[in-house]
């Protein structure tokens, strides 16, 4: 029974220390996201708010709770309120099962630095995920406007396309890796650099990469809310904090999303070139911590340096791309992994 | 504990299959449908089958609803008000059907006693055989005719729907 309560204890703690890291993550990815737009457009971005403009993102998050909470007059008021909470908690959710750093031992007790390391790990996060669409398709028919509705419609079709190509990819991914545990699959590319699943999976991961950008909604597929034909799109009508929780677990999306693509291509939390030990102090947690902060910041980096550098998709090319070339292309990559696996089991090499 | 789950479940699911047929609002409906698909992910997690929960929250609740909702927008269906009078022939049978199947199925609950569905606790060997890899070995060696007569089916399906949306070129 104290073992229970210890758990139960010992979850909490891990899940709300998470909770709080993403969250500032989230945050100062906001601030970070103008800073680099600055960079990119020879500006300096933000820089009033404190130093560097660090405060930042507690000025926006006062003026988000400040501004009139508008609800138009004919929309559905019920679901234009749950719609905002809808996606930033689909994005959240995701948390639950990246591992966001080995095991460290602290108070005599092991602690496993992610929230839950269950078997279905890679199902439960494409589950998730195609369920994040609901909060902006709901948004944006809640609002009754035809811009909205418009930038609803194209993400119900944009996300149902890319779920199949990101499927396909994570398809091959398996065959290799042999199970959905996310953690095992970070322990698996441990050790030399080379076992990273980008060098040995390369058609995958640019499937992977590119369905993880349709599917956070980030430029150059950011069609749902494509100011310059659709207003807002899905948040033309949102103000006040509804809208601020929109752009949120937009961020929350990209962050994690970031995350995912580390651990699932890029080694997780794993250090390249450093064995895992049998007993792990605290710092060995701390460190695969770190270390998988760090990757994830870069690749948030490469979200936002791909935003501010190409132009957006045109609907029916978003389309074409994702019907007639990934898919086609995830396919083909499945017959490869699976074809290659043969011959090297056959010749009698693992991996 | 997984008693008092199953109860919360089953009156959730009730309750939103209720709401699915009574709202007048078909975004409405479709989004209780979401929440008694999502119920069913519960019971089978419940039952040890996490692999099933999962596919079924990835291709009914992830999927196939939100295909519901693209085309319900579509077609932007506000309150079916004009929904009324006199049920006509087929939803008479409709009704008659369905409450066959009712009796049908009360007589079967009723004749078996020994049937009920007992949540499967901690037993590991039957969370075992919930997990992909058990599923993957019944359907590729045991099942594997049916399996793969489905796929042939499910292609000759998607070519057909390939063949109807194209447009002849003149």
């Amino acid at each position: 029974m104290t073992e229970t309560i210890a758990f139960l204890i010992e979850k909490s703690i891990v899940a709300a220390g998470f909770f709080v890291v993403v969250l500032g993550v989230v945050a100062y990815a906001t601030l970070g996201e103008r800073k680099i737009a600055g960079y990119f457009q020879d500006r300096h971005g933000p820089n009033r708010a404190g130093p560097w403009g660090i405060l930042q993102p507690i000025a926006d998050g006062v003026k988000f709770f400040a501004k009139e909470d508008f609800i138009p007059d004919r929309a559905d008021k019920i679901l234009f309120v749950i719609a905002p909470t809808f996606t930033f908690m689909a994005a959240g959710f995701i948390m639950a099962v990246i591992p966001f750093g080995d095991r460290l031992t602290i108070f005599g007790r092991e602690v496993l630095l992610q929230i839950a390391d269950i078997n279905i790990g890679i199902l439960y996060i494409l589950a998730i995920s195609g369920l994040g669409a609901y909060g902006i398709v709901i948004g944006g028919w809640a609002s009754n406007n035809k811009y909205s509705l418009m930038g609803g419609i194209r993400t119900s079709g944009q996300l149902i396309s890319y779920e199949i190509a990101m499927g396909l990819a994570i398809v091959a991914l398996l065959l290799d890796h042999g199970t959905m545990s996310l953690r095992t699959i970070v322990m698996q590319q441990s050790g030399a650099i080379w076992h990273w699943s980008v060098f040995t999976h390369p058609i995958g991961f640019m499937i992977f990469l590119v369905s993880a950008f349709a599917e956070a909604s980030r430029m150059p597929f950011d069609l749902p809310e494509a100011e310059n034909e659709l207003v807002g799109g899905y948040h033309t009508e949102y103000s006040s904090m509804k809208f601020g929780l929109f752009q949120f677990g937009e961020y929350t999306h990209m962050t994690l999303a970031s995350g995912l693509i580390i651990t699932l291509y890029f080694g997780g939390w794993s250090i390249p070139f450093v064995p895992i030990p049998e007993n792990p102090g605290i710092l060995w947690g701390l460190l695969t911590f770190c270390a998988f902060w760090a990757k994830t910041l870069l690749m948030m980096f490469v979200f936002m340096w791909v935003r501010w550098t190409l132009p957006r998709f045109r609907y029916d090319q978003l389309m074409n791309l994702g019907w007639k070339k990934l898919i086609p292309l995830g396919i083909f990559n499945i017959v490869l992994t699976a074809g290659l696996l043969l011959v090297f089991q056959s010749m009698g090499l693992t991996n | 504990m997984q008693s008092f789950m199953f109860i919360l479940l089953t009156i959730v699911t009730l309750f939103s299959a209720l709401m699915v047929v009574t709202r007048k609002n078909p975004v409405a409906s479709i989004l209780y449908l979401v929440l008694v698909f999502f119920c069913f992910a519960g019971f089978y997690v419940m039952l040890g089958a996490q692999f099933l929960a999962a596919i079924q929250i990835i291709v009914y609740a992830g999927a196939i609803m939100v295909l519901f909702l693209f085309v319900v927008m579509l077609l932007n269906l506000r309150d079916m008000d004009n929904v009324e009078g006199k049920p006509n022939a087929w939803q008479n049978l409709g009704i008659f059907a369905g409450i066959g199947m009712g009796l049908v199925i009360l007589a079967y609950l009723s004749g078996s006693p020994g049937m009920s569905i007992a949540p499967v606790g901690n037993n590991p060997e039957v969370y075992a055989m919930g997990s992909a890899k058990y599923l993957g070995k019944a359907l590729f060696m045991d099942f594997v005719l049916p399996f793969e007569i489905a796929g042939v089916l499910l292609l000759a399906a998607v070519v057909g729907a390939v063949a109807l949306a194209k447009k002849k070129r003149a």
